[in-house]
């Protein structure tokens, strides 16, 4: 009976996803430095853990991972308002991606490509949301084109680490 | 299988673009130079200031401190007390609709006409 209890996760897998979240934390961070010329507009590197778990590993790893790395990103270089922003952003993008992922329709890179749309529409509704004004829609079409571009970056990114690491034993 | 995931993906960011584009080059078309700087703090208009003379204003709330510099007719936002200073790296604006927003003292100014006035939320 005892033998049969399965292991939430080998110390391998546990191992990696420390080093991820904490490698994506400090993405973010050093992305922060980079002024991309607009708000909200920056490549979201982070996001290359998060797909890359999401195809190694597995959705709630992504999840717990995204979670963990916006709660520590918010703590340490953010506030309250930034943490909600963040949460929202990989919340629907998360979900998006997994739902894509599911389909099969599409690579790793597509996939990343709806991440980032997404992650930018979410924030954009926080952001709607915070300060009430509607005018931020203006913001839409350059949004939306940043998220794209920074799921191709992402997309790319992520597709060569899985390929790269395709022998890499993580289970 | 391969090659039908890859044309996929472009399809969905040539789309994505393309939508994008579009947006982007209807509000361009449809912009036209507005007549006041409104500035709302907290969703409640704070202050309204005609684009066609130099202002040099402190907007200073309860969430914190921006500054509002108009000049020759375009509206931008010099200094703020704001971790990221996103609002002054933005773009100065000047035609109706186009909006500067400081996310954390939940200020922004918006650029209105004077037909806009009476509905403001249009």
């Amino acid at each position: 009976m005892r033998k049969e209890k399965r292991k939430l996760m080998s110390p391998r897998t546990l191992c990696f996803l420390g080093m991820a979240a904490c490698a994506s934390m400090m993405l973010s961070y050093a992305e922060s430095f980079i002024p991309f010329g607009l708000p909200g507009l920056k490549p979201g590197l982070a996001n290359i853990f998060t797909v890359f778990i999401l195809y190694r590993i597995g959705a709630p790893y992504a999840f717990a991972v995204s979670l963990v790395r916006c709660c520590l990103t918010a703590l340490l270089f953010g506030n309250a308002v930034s943490l909600w922003y963040s949460l929202a952003g990989a919340a629907l993008s998360l979900a998006v991606m997994l739902l894509l992922k599911q389909t099969s329709a599409f690579s790793p890179l597509g996939v990343s490509i709806a991440g980032g749309v997404c992650h930018n529409a979410a924030q954009l509704a926080v952001a709607v949301a915070v300060t009430g004004v509607r005018e931020i829609v203006w913001y839409i079409p350059l949004l939306a084109l940043g998220g794209t571009v920074a799921g191709v970056i992402v997309g790319a990114a992520a597709g060569i680490m899985l390929k790269k690491l395709e022998k890499f034993k993580i289970k | 299988m391969k090659n039908r995931k890859r044309r996929n993906d472009i399809i969905l960011a040539a789309g994505l673009i393309a939508a994008a584009s579009v947006a982007a080059l209807v509000m361009y078309l449809a912009a036209k130079p507005g007549d006041y700087a409104l500035v709302t703090v907290g969703g409640k208009e704070w202050g309204k200031y005609p684009l066609d003379r130099d202002a040099d204003v402190v907007i200073s709330t309860e969430y914190g401190e921006n500054r509002l510099v108009i000049k020759d007719g375009v509206a931008f936002v010099t200094e703020a007390d704001c971790p990221d200073k996103l609002c002054v790296r933005q773009h100065s604006v000047k035609n109706g609709g186009e909006a500067i927003v400081c996310l954390p003292n939940k200020m922004t100014v918006r650029i209105v006409s004077d037909k806009d006035i009476v509905d403001i939320a249009g």
